[in-house]
């Protein structure tokens, strides 16, 4: 059994980190430049935000490689350098990181399997190559996340697992229907995603992004339905973005967010962090919570 | 010659593309909208009655059950495709005049985003309701904006943005397509877009769904 994996049988909740773009675009990412490029222009910024993480109380920090698949690269002709930034991207994190654990982000390629732009031994590939750059440079577990597209989570998921030795993890991310149902982009729902990916070998599974916590809460519900035994880990917006004064603010505080953390643990999770719009400030309030519980 | 029309029609609703695809499983070897729609014009069924009766109908039933939750991204784009497959066929009577577009509907994704899942399914759907679509692909500047407004006059121009970060430049871009052309219309769409967004950049139009826009072009020419 893996190191995270590990502690979390022993009943601890874990906290993990809060939201990586919107950071990185607060330190002066600009529209239309390569996040994770970052990794080698920019160590010191990227530096700051594993830092201000582990600061902040999460027991694992993610890496700056979400979008460092060569599908994504290659649309900044940097498709070369994939293994190069996501080892890059490990190193910072498990630089800041300490005694702390590593999660490698993966996120979706964007091209779509069933439209027939892309195979799955291409993107088997791809999620390989990415994968073995995240596991060089440190990191402890292959986190895969925002997938809305079941095939292509299986894809990641097996290609992380069968050519690492990392513990593998799986976040897909869903919303509500007009009808009240949790579904994802693709129509996944999930309680469908469960045995899938499970079975292609993610050993913690959950939901990130989305609608802010709130709705975390019935997604953790279903997925604890489906399967009693499987942890579950929650990186939640911080609510749903709005507009002001030529920005995009997230609107939920950290207190909002800590406020429902003892719901979504009698939910059923077993790792809580945040995604686009949380801070330092959310996760140091999330650590709080779990810390007096 | 009305029952083949309701066949077609189905085809574009569920997917079924010709009689090799496999998608929907139901009607594995069947004719699909390819056969029916060669078949309708050997049987002298005339091009514009085969795309307002049949195309139109079939993708404007997918766009509701998409916008009801009913369906999702993956049932959508395999209409798309039926939908495009029977097109093809058609294309001579576009070409001929005999069969005529609805209008010219611009599209691209704002500057600073590359994403273009949302904005490619949206150019399906109002190419599929018959509109010509001139989609100017992901990371469009508001100067490219402008230089299509101005190719095809009278066109309606749609902005696309999936990352928060690019809400700005969405109200860049309005503010200077209508500086440059007073005239346009402005659509705008994508994950992190609200009416309220759209209110405040001075956009005319807001839809949380394809269907949506394709009502409002619709109503901008009927």
């Amino acid at each position: 059994m893996g190191k995270i994996l590990n502690k979390i049988k022993q009943g601890k909740v874990l906290v993990s980190d809060g939201a990586w773009g919107t950071f990185l675009q607060q330190k002066g990412l600009k529209p239309g430049e390569c996040p994770e490029e970052w990794n080698i222009s920019h160590p010191d910024e990227v530096f700051d935000i594993a830092q201000n993480y582990i600061h902040a109380g999460s027991d694992m920090i993610e890496t700056n490689s979400f979008g460092a698949s060569r599908f994504k690269l290659e649309k900044y002709n940097l498709a070369e350098k994939t293994f190069d930034l996501n080892k890059a991207a490990a190193e910072i994190s498990k630089r800041a990181a300490g005694e702390k654990f590593v999660l490698g982000s993966i996120g979706p390629t964007g091209v779509i399997l069933m439209m027939g732009e892309v195979t799955e031994q291409e993107l088997y590939e791809a999620f390989k190559e990415q994968a073995l750059g995240l596991e060089a440079g440190g990191a402890d577990a292959i986190m895969i996340e925002t997938m809305t597209d079941l095939d292509e989570a299986r894809i990641a998921v097996k290609a992380a697992k069968e050519n690492t030795s990392l513990e593998v993890f799986c976040t897909m991310t869903f919303e509500k229907t007009v009808t009240g149902e949790f579904r994802s982009m693709m129509g996944v729902s999930p309680t469908e995603m469960v045995e899938t990916i499970i079975d292609a070998g993610a050993v913690l599974i959950g939901a990130n992004c989305g609608n802010g916590i709130a709705g975390m809460v019935g997604i953790v519900e279903e997925i604890r339905k489906a399967n009693t035994e499987i942890p579950i880990l929650v990186h939640a917006n911080a609510g749903m973005p709005v507009y002001q004064d030529g920005e995009t603010v997230f609107p939920e505080t950290p207190d909002e967010m800590a406020a429902l953390v003892p719901e979504i643990i009698a939910a059923g999770a077993n790792v809580v962090g945040g995604c686009c719009g949380t801070t330092p400030e959310h996760i140091s309030r999330v650590r709080k919570i779990i810390d007096e519980k | 010659m009305s029952q083949l029309l309701s066949k077609i029609a189905e085809c574009i609703e569920f997917g079924k593309i010709n009689k090799a695809a496999p998608y929907p499983p139901d009607r594995k070897g069947q004719d699909g909208a390819d056969e029916l729609t060669k078949q309708a014009l050997d049987e002298g069924i005339k091009a514009q009655t085969i795309l307002s009766d049949a195309l139109l109908p079939g993708m404007e039933k997918v766009g509701i059950k998409f916008r009801e939750n009913k369906v999702f991204v993956p049932q959508v784009l395999m209409s798309a495709k039926a939908m495009s497959t029977a097109m093809v066929h058609l294309k001579p009577y576009f070409l001929s005049g005999e069969v005529k577009e609805k209008g010219t509907f611009v599209i691209g994704t704002v500057e600073g985003d590359l994403h273009d899942i949302g904005k490619n399914l949206v150019s399906m759907m109002v190419e599929g309701s018959g509109w010509k679509v001139v989609d100017l692909g992901t990371d469009v500047k508001a100067d490219q904006f402008v230089a299509a407004l101005k190719e095809h006059e009278n066109s309606i121009v749609g902005l696309s943005a999936l990352l928060t970060t690019t809400m700005p430049s969405m109200e860049k871009i309005t503010k200077a397509i209508k500086e440059a052309v007073p005239n346009a219309k402005v659509a705008v769409g994508g994950a992190p877009v609200t009416d309220n967004f759209r209110e405040r950049v001075g956009a005319d139009f807001y839809s949380s769904n394809p269907q949506g826009l394709v009502e409002y072009l619709n109503s901008q020419v009927d």
